[in-house]
């Protein structure tokens, strides 16, 4: 539906594509594989050359923010070597993964052989609606359309850690029909929490349902988040109960908009 | 409460209790947003986060020779003629004012709303040496009648309905009293009021002490506080030690933030500056001032890596933005302290064995760092503790196992591929019998969750990706 490519424009004379790494994260790879199948076309819409990355698994976070370190590098090792083979930026469509690999990556290395790799694919780590937000004429050129009413759910660390807020609901600005309401409740926690919400399932349930509630108060038709973490979350007990709304990715919902 | 609830029962057990009660869900998060949304409305148009950067420094320059600090102030109290007692822990501060209670002949004690006082379980001890103890602060009052613990830092009944209060006074009125709160806080003024005429000795916290005045310094809405410290012959401050800033400049700092963070007010109706009892000539206020310095596991915390704890005001802003203390509100934590500081200072101050559970009953989501007044970093510490909890070998053979499997597993993108496509069969074919409450973790995920099928077909196999 978008014509106008930065590659055609190499063809032209112009830049070549940049290049960019896509790290599916272990979530997406496992559980949501077509929305980063959604994310990597976004970004070759953008006309960005999309290599995924082979080899890598998780970011760690899980065992790091439960405090076992040395489980966490073992994992994040191999996610970090596979990384540093790509070239270009690192697009993690995945707000906590992104946090974790940019923010916390270093220290988790820090005094290990791999610290110097940690710094600098760290470095090269930008969260996937971020990307988007630089290349903003393109989706408005995009006659993307999603006719009903939508709420925005801000991942805890992509929030707190990134500092994104505006980046997404710009990317979703883009979005023609799509009315974006916001939120008392957008920026609170949805519950997820890594093992928390298998430690404490009940308070997680009960966070969950006071943010779908807030959701459905104010008539959204579906719940977007740049996060699968909070998807899932979100997702699985709106599923569980049968009710609305529908809680998809940020790269789902410009699918679902014609970005193709 | 008779038994120690940290102990007896575990942070998950609590929160059970806690979140079967609808009003409790509904009343914690209405009132803990008024609070937020005060804090940013009466601030707008004011440079909060610069007051914010201001506090931290002031309280990281004060930690960093709090000896200096206790030094000053302590000379500046006595010089202004006040007592000043030093007490390690708990125990050597409820003697302190058990004897000076003794030594004044006291019977009737009167009491301001202090956090101290709960952390060193100061009631009982004087209850049972006789004395006839009045907490004043109409919330701290509901919750002596009800033998109840406060369940928020600063508002200590936000877990009751106005029914429950009125069931509880009604109580101590013996008869009905109407179901409206001004016609209740009337009834509880007239009380208190012969307690605040008839008491000996008046106990308070201290929300600070400043250094180069020898100054406490206390924040209030209901003008209890200013009673108790002026109407009895004797009164006692309890302050952590910690509670001390050095200059009066420094309070300018402090006031708005604390006033701001807690309450969402530029100034509460009273702040009272106490600086020595009644002096030759003056009409009013006790014939003797004491102040009772408390360490009880503070001292300890310096130089380490959760010094920064040490910088905390007590305003209660990280519990009104927790989004599990929302839920389950300050019982379920266990102790004196709920919500973020709480699931930090319990551990800290009791030890591990007791608080240790606590910093795992939190999402991390970060929200309690940035509306504390003085930027304590509480997701860190967090995460410290937690860190430190399974270096220590204190995390169960379970969770170290998961951990360990985990690791083995997602270390090798062989291993990594092969483990979840035999897993997510297993997981599709238990779901489908109905048996995902075997799955350990995944069957606790799935309690009220549905647990997402693994695809068939994960991103690293699809097309030519195959890593």
């Amino acid at each position: 539906m978008i014509g106008i490519r930065r590659g055609a424009d190499t063809a032209r004379g112009g830049h070549l594509p940049d290049t960019v790494a896509l790290f599916p994260t272990c979530l997406g790879d496992l559980v949501m594989p077509d929305t980063v199948e959604h994310a990597q076309h976004a970004l070759g819409v953008c006309g960005l050359d999309v290599r995924p990355v082979r080899g890598g698994t998780c970011c760690g976070q899980p065992a790091f923010n439960a405090g076992f370190h040395p489980q966490a590098r073992r994992v994040a090792r191999v996610s970090l070597r596979a990384l540093a083979q790509t070239t270009g930026p690192i697009v993690v469509p995945a707000g906590s993964c992104a946090a974790m690999m940019s923010r916390h990556w270093v220290g988790l290395f820090a005094g290990d052989r791999d610290a110097e790799l940690a710094r600098q694919v760290a470095g090269r780590v930008v969260e996937f609606s971020a990307v988007l937000a630089t290349h903003l004429d393109v989706l408005e050129r995009g006659h993307l359309s999603w006719p009903g009413t939508a709420g925005y759910h801000d991942s805890c660390h992509m929030l707190r850690e990134l500092r994104l807020s505006g980046e997404p609901r710009a990317v979703l600005g883009c979005v023609r029909d799509l009315e974006l309401v916001p939120l008392a409740s957008a920026d609170r926690c949805c519950g997820f929490g890594g093992t928390f919400s298998v430690r404490y399932p009940e308070v997680s349930v009960a966070m969950a349902d006071s943010k779908l509630d807030d959701a459905r108060s104010r008539g959204v038709d579906v719940l977007i988040s740049a996060d699968p973490g909070c998807l899932m979350q979100l997702g699985g007990r709106a599923e569980r109960t049968g009710e609305t709304p529908r809680v998809i990715h940020i790269a789902t919902l410009l699918h679902e908009a014609g970005l193709r | 409460m008779s038994e120690d609830p940290l102990t007896s029962s575990t942070f998950a057990e609590r929160a059970r209790v806690q979140l079967a009660k609808p009003f409790l869900r509904e009343a914690v998060p209405r009132a803990t947003d008024i609070a937020v949304r005060d804090l940013r409305e009466r601030f707008a148009g004011h440079d909060y986060d610069g007051l914010r950067e201001l506090g931290r420094e002031i309280r990281a320059r004060t930690m960093a020779d709090l000896e200096d600090a206790l030094a000053t102030l302590t000379d500046a109290l006595v010089a202004n003629g006040i007592h000043v007692h030093h007490a390690a822990d708990a125990a050597a501060a409820r003697e302190h004012i058990r004897r000076i209670c003794r030594e004044s002949d006291a019977a009737r004690v009167v009491k301001v709303k202090s956090m101290a006082t709960e952390e060193i379980a100061l009631n009982p001890a004087l209850v049972a040496d006789g004395l006839e103890v009045t907490e004043t602060d109409l919330g701290e009052y509901v919750v002596q009648l009800d033998g109840d613990r406060p369940s928020h830092i600063i508002a200590p009944i936000i877990h009751k309905t106005r029914a429950e209060v009125r069931e509880t006074l009604s109580r101590v009125a013996g008869r009905e009293l109407p179901d409206d709160a001004s016609e209740l806080t009337d009834f509880a003024r007239e009380r208190l009021r012969d307690a605040f005429m008839d008491a000996d000795v008046g106990i308070s916290g201290a929300n600070f002490g400043v250094a180069e005045t020898g100054t406490i310094v206390l924040v209030t809405n209901e003008g209890n506080g200013r009673m108790c410290t002026s109407m009895p012959r004797i009164h006692i401050a309890l302050m952590g030690i910690e509670r001390v800033i050095p200059t009066l400049e420094d309070l300018s700092v402090m006031l708005p933030l604390i006033t701001g963070a807690g309450t969402g007010q530029l100034i509460t109706s009273y702040v009272s500056m106490l600086s020595g009892p009644r002096g030759e000539g003056e009409p009013d206020g006790p014939e003797a001032m004491h102040v009772v310095l408390l360490d009880n596991g503070r001292r300890a915390l310096l130089g380490t890596e959760y010094q920064e704890v040490l910088h905390c005001i007590r305003c209660g802003a990280c519990q009104n933005v927790c989004p599990v203390y929302r839920q389950v509100g300050g019982h379920a934590y266990g102790w004196v302290y709920g919500g973020p500081i709480g699931a930090v200072l319990t551990p800290l101050f009791l030890g591990t064995e007791a608080g240790g559970e606590l910093p795992q009953a939190s999402s991390l989501c970060g929200a309690c760092d940035d509306i504390c007044p003085v930027k304590i970093p509480l997701h860190d510490l967090l995460l410290q503790l937690r860190r430190t909890r399974v270096d220590d070998g204190a995390a169960p053979w379970r969770e170290r196992l998961a951990a360990e499997l985990w690791a083995w597993a997602w270390s090798s993108p062989r291993r990594y591929r092969v483990v979840t496509r035999v897993g997510g069969e297993v997981v599709r074919v238990m779901a489908a019998a109905g048996l995902m409450s075997s799955l350990g973790p995944l069957g606790r995920w799935a309690r009220g969750r549905t647990l997402p099928t693994p695809a068939r077909r994960p991103f690293h196999s699809r097309g030519e990706r195959d890593v």
